[in-house]
C-alpha cells in the first residue's frame, strides 16, 4: 500500500463507549486501521469485540447510548467525528453505504421494493418516473432474475439471497466509494452465500469501491479480503494481508480462532478441536495490560500488567503481543471433560441399527395449495452414530427431525422404528420411555429454556418426567449433568437469561441428555455460538458419544462442522434424499451433482481456490416440483452428460452406487467421476 | 383475501347466534317478577295469566327465543313493557344519539392519544415521555363517571363554560350547539382511554424506530425526520389504528355511564333503564345490538390487520 493515496476510510485511535446503566463502558480501544480506495479490508472476531460498533463508527450511526470518546475518523483524509447531522446524511446520500445482516428485516415491508431503491434516487433529486427507472437499472446490475416483476414485490415475498440482491442494489445506488459490509452472508444458505460474494467481487471489480467487510466467518473472509484485522475486546490485536495473517498467524487469539474450526478433512474419529479457554471479557473491562492475557497460553506477567504494543511480523503484518513469535506454536488448549457415566440402556454395539424410518412423507397446505415437504425418506441410524443431515433451506431437514420426534404427523405408509419397535406417530401417543429417547437440542436456546426456572430445575423437571425419580434424586441427577457438560456448580441456580450463549447451549444439551436418550436430534446447535464455543460443545456432543454410544442426528447448515461430527451423511434436496453415506464418502466424492455443488460453494478457510460449481436459478416450490428429477434444471452435471432427455422426464430413484452408498441421479457413477476429475 | 373475509364473516355470525342465545337466557333469569312488577301485587291469578300469555311469556323458551330471533331478522323487536312502543323505534333515536357522541368522542381522542403517543416515543426516556405516560395512565385509573362529575363540577358548575347537560337546545338544533354539549362527556371519555391508546401508539412507533428499516432509511441518507415521516408512521400507525378498533367495547361500556351522568338520552341510559324496570324486550334488544356493533368493530379490525400485512392470510396448516 502507498502511503502516497489517500486511504478511503482511516481510523485513528479510535475509542467508542457505550453508557450502561449510567457508566461509560468502552467498547473500542484505540482502534487504527486504513482502506485504500478500491481495497477490501476484513475484520474478524468473536461477538461482543467490537466489530459491528467499528462499522457503525465508520457509518457515524452509534446506539442511542454509544459515543466516541476518543481518535478520529477520516473519510478522504476529511474528519468525520464532529460534522452535523445534514453532512452525515449528506455522505450517506453521496458516499458511503452500507449492506449488513438480515437482509429479510432491513427493507420496509409495507413498501413495494422498486419504490424503496427509488427513494436513494430521489433524494439524489431525481424525478419519480426517472427514479423508478433508476432503480430498476439498478436492480439489474445486481443480476436479479426479472427485476421488473421484482419492483413490485413486498419484502417477505422475496427469498433471503434475493433480499441481499436488493439491499445491495440499494447500497451501490448512489455510486459510493466505501461499502461496509456488516455479516452480508450470515444466516444465507451456502450456495446463495457463495453467488451473493461473487456478485460483491464482481461489482468491487467494476466500481473500484473499497469495502469494509466484517464476518465471523474466517473462510468467508480470506476469500473476500485483501487485508484483514482481527479483533478482541475492542482491541486490533493483529493485522497484515489476508495470505500472510491466514497462513502466519502470530497473535495468540487468532491462532486460536484458527485451530478452533473444523476445516477440511477434520474428523472426530482422529481430531479433538481446539478451544479458547475462559470466556471473553465484560463490556468495558479495565485491562493493564493486554487485553486477551486472561485466555492466553502464552501470558506471563508482563502480559498482564504491561500493554503491548504493534510489533512487526513482516512487511505490513503486525501483531500486538510480547510473545508473537511463539504463537504459532502455542500450546494446543485440549479440553479433557469428564463426565459422570449415564446408567444406560444401550446394549447394543456401536454401529447396529438402532433407528429406522421409512417411506417418510409430509404434506403441507397453503392457501390451498398441497405442498408436499418431505417425500419418501428413507434413513438409518446405528447406535453411537452420527447421521448429518445437508441441505439448503427449505430442504427438509428440519421437518425430518420433526416427524421422527413425533411433532409433525407423517403420511400414511411412512414407518418409525426404534430398536427394531414401531413408534406411534404423534409425540402424545409414545410412552414416557420413548419420549425419553429421542431427544432435541435447538439452534435457540433463548427461546428452548422456560426464562422463569433456574438452571437446575429446567434439567431436574426433565429427569423427573422422563425417568420417573424422585424429586431429591432428580435435583441430585440434574446437577451430575450439569456438572458432566460444565457447568459451574454456581451457575446451578441462575436463571437462563445470566448465562453465556455457550452456557445455555450446555444446560439444553443436560436437559436433553436428563432422560438417558437413545438418539439426540442437534437443529444447528451450534449455529448462533461463537466459533471457540462452537469447538467446545463439539467436543462435548463427541465425548458423550463415546461414553455412552449416544446417536445423533445432526443438523446444520455449516459442512465444516457436519463433515466433523458426522459418519453418515443425508443430503437433501426439496424434500428427498439425494445422496447418502459414509461422511467421507460424501465428502470425497464422486458426488451427486447437488453435493456437488453444495460443497464448491463453501469459502475455503485454506485459501486453495476451488473452481464453484453454480447452481443456476433458484430453488423451486415443492409445491410445483419440476418434472423428471427435481434437480435438472439447475442440475450443473446435465447438459452434456447424454442424459438429458432421462433427467427430464423420469424421476431418479435412490440407488446404492456402491455397498452403503446412495445416490438419486441417472449418471452413472462412473461418468460423475468422469466429469468430475 | 377473500376466502379470509368469507371467513371471518361467517365466524362473526356464529360468535352473533351464542351471543344472542346468552343473552336471551340471561334476561330469562333475572331476578324479579315482571308481571308483578306491572301489574301490581293484588293482581287476581287469571290477570296474571290473561298478562302473560298476552306478552307471549307463558310459552316454552325456545318459541320465545325462535321468535325472537325472527323479530329480529324482519327488524321487529317487540313491544317495549315500560313504554308500550316498538323496542325499535325506542332503540334507533337513542342508538343515533349515541352514535353522536361517540363520533365526537373518537374524533377527539384518536388523534390527540395518537400524537400523545408519538411525542412519547420520539422523547423515548426524557421528561416529555415521562409526564404523557405517567400522566396518562393516572388519569386512566379514574373511572369516567368521575371525571365526568368532576368535570360538571369544575366547568359547568364554578366556571361556567360548558353545560352541565349533554342534550342540546331541543328548540333550535345546530350542530355547532350539539358538538358543543357533547364535548364536556367526551373529554371525561378521554381521560380514560387516552393513557391507553397513546401506549399502544408508542409502543408501535418505538419498535419501528428501532427496527432495520428504519435504520436502512437513516443509512440510504435521510433526515432522521423524513425517515421517521415515510418509514415508521405508516408502519406504526395503522396496526395502531387497528387495535384501537378492537377497543371499542371499552368505549361502549364507558358511554352508559357517561350518558347517565350526562343525563343523555343515548343507548346507554335506555339499556340501564330497561334493567330497572325489567324491559325484557327492549334489554335483550339493546344487549344483542351492543354485541351486533362490538363484532362488527372486531371483523373490521380483523380484516384491517389482514390488509395491512399480507403475512397473516397465507396460513400454513397440516
Amino acid at each position: 500500500m502507498s502511503t502516497s493515496i489517500t486511504p478511503t476510510l482511516e481510523l485513528r485511535g479510535l475509542e467508542v463507549a457505550y453508557t450502561v446503566r449510567g457508566i461509560d463502558r468502552q467498547v473500542l480501544r484505540d482502534v487504527s486501521f486504513s482502506i485504500a480506495p478500491g481495497e477490501a479490508y476484513g475484520l474478524v472476531g468473536e461477538s461482543g469485540c467490537g466489530k459491528s460498533t467499528a462499522a457503525f463508527a465508520a457509518m457515524r450511526y452509534l446506539p442511542r447510548n454509544g459515543k466516541i470518546t476518543g481518535g478520529s475518523i477520516l473519510f478522504e483524509g476529511k474528519d468525520i467525528v464532529d460534522i452535523g447531522e445534514e453532512d452525515v446524511a449528506q455522505l450517506r446520500r453521496s458516499a458511503i453505504s452500507m449492506v449488513y445482516q438480515n437482509p429479510a428485516t432491513a427493507l420496509n415491508p409495507t413498501i413495494r421494493i422498486g419504490k424503496q431503491i427509488a427513494e436513494v434516487f430521489e433524494l439524489d433529486g431525481a424525478s419519480k418516473s426517472d427514479a423508478l427507472a433508476m432503480a430498476q437499472a439498478a436492480l439489474t446490475k445486481v443480476q436479479i432474475s426479472d427485476p421488473a416483476q421484482v419492483m413490485r414485490r413486498y419484502a417477505h415475498q422475496l427469498s433471503g439471497g434475493m433480499a441481499q440482491r436488493v439491499v445491495i442494489a440499494m447500497a451501490l445506488a448512489s455510486n459510493p466509494r466505501l461499502l461496509v459490509m456488516d455479516e452480508p452472508t450470515t444466516g444465507l444458505d451456502a450456495t446463495v452465500e457463495a453467488e451473493v460474494l461473487d456478485l460483491v467481487r464482481e461489482l468491487r471489480r467494476d466500481t473500484g469501491t473499497a469495502v469494509l467487510f466484517i464476518s465471523h466467518n474466517l473462510g468467508v473472509i480470506r476469500n473476500m479480503c485483501d487485508r484483514v484485522g482481527v479483533l478482541y475486546a475492542g482491541a486490533l490485536v493483529e493485522q497484515g494481508a489476508t495470505a500472510d495473517l491466514f497462513n502466519n498467524p502470530s497473535h495468540p487469539y487468532t491462532v486460536g480462532l484458527l485451530r478452533c474450526i473444523p476445516r477440511g478433512g477434520l474428523h472426530k474419529s482422529t481430531d479433538r478441536l481446539d478451544t479458547i479457554p475462559g470466556t471473553p471479557p465484560a463490556l468495558g473491562t479495565h485491562f493493564d495490560g493486554c487485553v486477551f492475557a486472561a485466555r492466553c497460553a502464552l501470558a506471563d506477567d508482563k502480559c498482564r500488567t504491561e500493554l503491548p504494543q504493534m510489533v512487526t511480523i513482516s512487511g505490513a503484518h503486525v501483531a500486538r503481543c510480547f510473545h508473537s513469535d511463539k504463537a504459532s506454536s502455542m500450546p494446543r488448549s485440549v479440553e479433557q471433560i469428564e463426565i459422570q457415566s449415564t446408567p444406560t440402556h444401550h446394549l447394543a454395539n456401536v454401529g447396529e441399527s438402532l433407528l429406522d424410518v421409512s417411506h417418510l412423507s409430509k404434506v403441507f397446505t397453503q392457501d390451498g395449495h398441497r405442498i408436499r415437504v418431505i417425500n419418501d425418506v428413507s434413513l438409518s441410524l446405528g447406535v453411537g452414530e452420527t447421521l448429518g443431515l445437508v441441505g439448503e433451506s427449505g430442504s427438509g431437514k428440519t421437518t425430518i427431525a420433526k416427524l421422527v420426534l413425533g411433532l409433525v404427523v407423517p403420511e400414511e405408509g411412512g414407518v418409525i422404528k426404534l430398536d427394531g419397535k414401531g413408534l406411534a406417530k404423534t409425540l402424545n401417543r409414545r410412552d414416557v420411555q420413548d419420549v425419553g429417547a429421542m431427544q432435541i437440542v435447538f439452534q435457540n436456546p433463548d427461546q428452548a429454556l422456560n426464562r422463569r426456572h433456574s438452571v437446575t430445575r429446567i434439567v431436574s423437571r426433565a429427569v423427573e418426567r422422563l425417568r420417573g425419580f424422585s424429586a431429591q434424586s432428580s435435583i441430585e441427577r440434574a446437577h451430575e449433568l450439569l456438572l458432566g457438560m460444565r457447568v459451574e456448580a454456581t451457575l446451578h441456580g441462575a436463571r437462563p437469561v445470566q448465562l453465556s450463549g455457550g452456557l445455555k447451549q450446555r444446560v439444553a444439551i443436560a436437559r436433553a441428555f436428563a432422560g438417558a436418550p437413545q438418539i439426540v436430534l442437534c437443529d444447528e446447535p451450534t449455529s448462533a455460538l461463537d466459533v471457540s464455543v462452537q469447538a467446545a460443545i463439539l467436543n462435548l456432543l463427541v465425548d458423550l458419544q463415546k461414553q455412552d454410544k449416544t446417536s445423533f442426528i445432526f443438523i446444520s447448515h455449516d459442512l465444516g462442522v457436519v463433515r466433523y461430527i458426522s459418519d453418515r451423511i443425508a443430503v437433501l434436496y426439496l424434500g428427498r434424499v439425494v445422496e447418502f453415506g459414509a461422511s467421507q464418502r460424501v465428502f470425497n466424492g464422486p458426488f451427486h451433482p447437488y453435493t456437488e455443488a453444495l460443497l464448491s460453494s463453501v469459502p475455503n478457510i485454506d485459501g486453495s481456490i476451488r473452481k464453484r460449481i453454480p447452481l443456476t436459478g433458484v430453488v423451486p416450490s415443492p409445491s410445483n416440483p419440476p418434472s423428471g428429477c427435481v434437480l435438472n434444471p439447475r442440475c450443473p452435471r446435465k447438459v452434456g452428460s447424454g442424459y438429458e432427455s432421462m433427467c427430464e422426464s423420469e424421476e431418479p430413484n435412490l440407488n446404492e452406487v456402491e455397498p452403503g452408498h446412495f445416490m438419486r441421479c441417472h449418471i452413472p457413477m462412473a461418468k460423475l467421476k468422469q466429469l468430475q476429475s | 383475501m377473500l376466502r379470509f373475509i368469507v371467513k371471518r364473516v361467517g365466524l362473526s355470525i356464529l360468535t352473533l347466534a351464542i351471543v344472542s342465545l346468552i343473552v336471551f337466557l340471561m334476561t330469562s333469569i333475572l331476578p324479579g317478577d315482571i308481571a308483578v312488577q306491572t301489574l301490581g301485587r293484588d293482581a287476581t291469578p287469571e290477570a296474571f295469566a290473561i298478562w302473560n300469555k298476552e306478552k307471549g311469556f307463558d310459552k316454552p323458551l325456545v318459541v320465545q327465543y325462535s321468535r325472537w330471533m325472527g323479530g329480529v331478522a324482519t327488524g321487529d323487536l317487540g313491544i317495549s313493557l315500560q313504554y308500550e312502543q316498538p323496542v325499535a323505534e325506542i332503540l334507533g333515536p337513542a342508538a343515533g344519539k349515541s352514535a353522536q357522541l361517540a363520533i365526537v368522542a373518537l374524533i377527539l381522542i384518536v388523534p390527540i392519544s395518537i400524537l400523545g403517543g408519538i411525542a412519547a416515543a420520539m422523547n423515548r426516556g426524557k421528561k416529555v415521555d415521562r409526564m404523557l405516560t405517567v400522566g396518562g395512565l393516572s388519569a386512566a385509573v379514574i373511572p369516567e363517571f368521575v371525571w365526568a362529575v368532576a368535570l360538571i363540577l369544575v366547568f359547568g358548575v364554578a366556571i361556567r363554560i360548558f353545560p352541565v347537560s349533554a342534550f342540546p337546545d331541543e328548540e333550535n338544533p345546530n350542530l355547532i350547539s350539539s358538538v358543543y354539549h357533547l364535548l364536556l362527556p367526551s373529554i371525561a371519555l378521554l381521560f380514560v382511554l387516552f393513557g391507553y391508546i397513546s401506549r399502544i401508539t408508542r409502543a408501535g412507533v418505538i419498535e419501528a424506530l428501532d427496527s432495520d428499516y428504519m435504520r436502512t432509511a437513516v443509512l440510504k441518507g435521510l433526515s432522521r425526520k423524513a425517515a421517521v415521516f415515510r418509514h415508521v408512521l405508516r408502519n406504526a400507525l395503522l396496526p395502531t389504528i387497528a387495535v384501537i378498533a378492537t377497543q371499542v367495547p371499552y368505549l361502549a361500556g364507558g358511554l352508559i355511564a357517561i350518558e347517565r351522568v350526562f343525563n343523555y338520552p343515548g343507548f346507554g341510559n335506555i339499556l340501564l333503564d330497561a334493567v330497572i324496570a325489567r324491559d325484557f324486550p327492549l334489554l335483550q334488544s339493546a344487549v344483542f345490538l351492543t354485541g351486533v356493533v362490538i363484532i362488527c368493530f372486531q371483523l373490521f379490525a380483523d380484516i384491517l390487520f389482514a390488509v395491512l400485512n399480507p403475512r397473516i392470510r397465507q396460513r400454513v396448516t397440516e
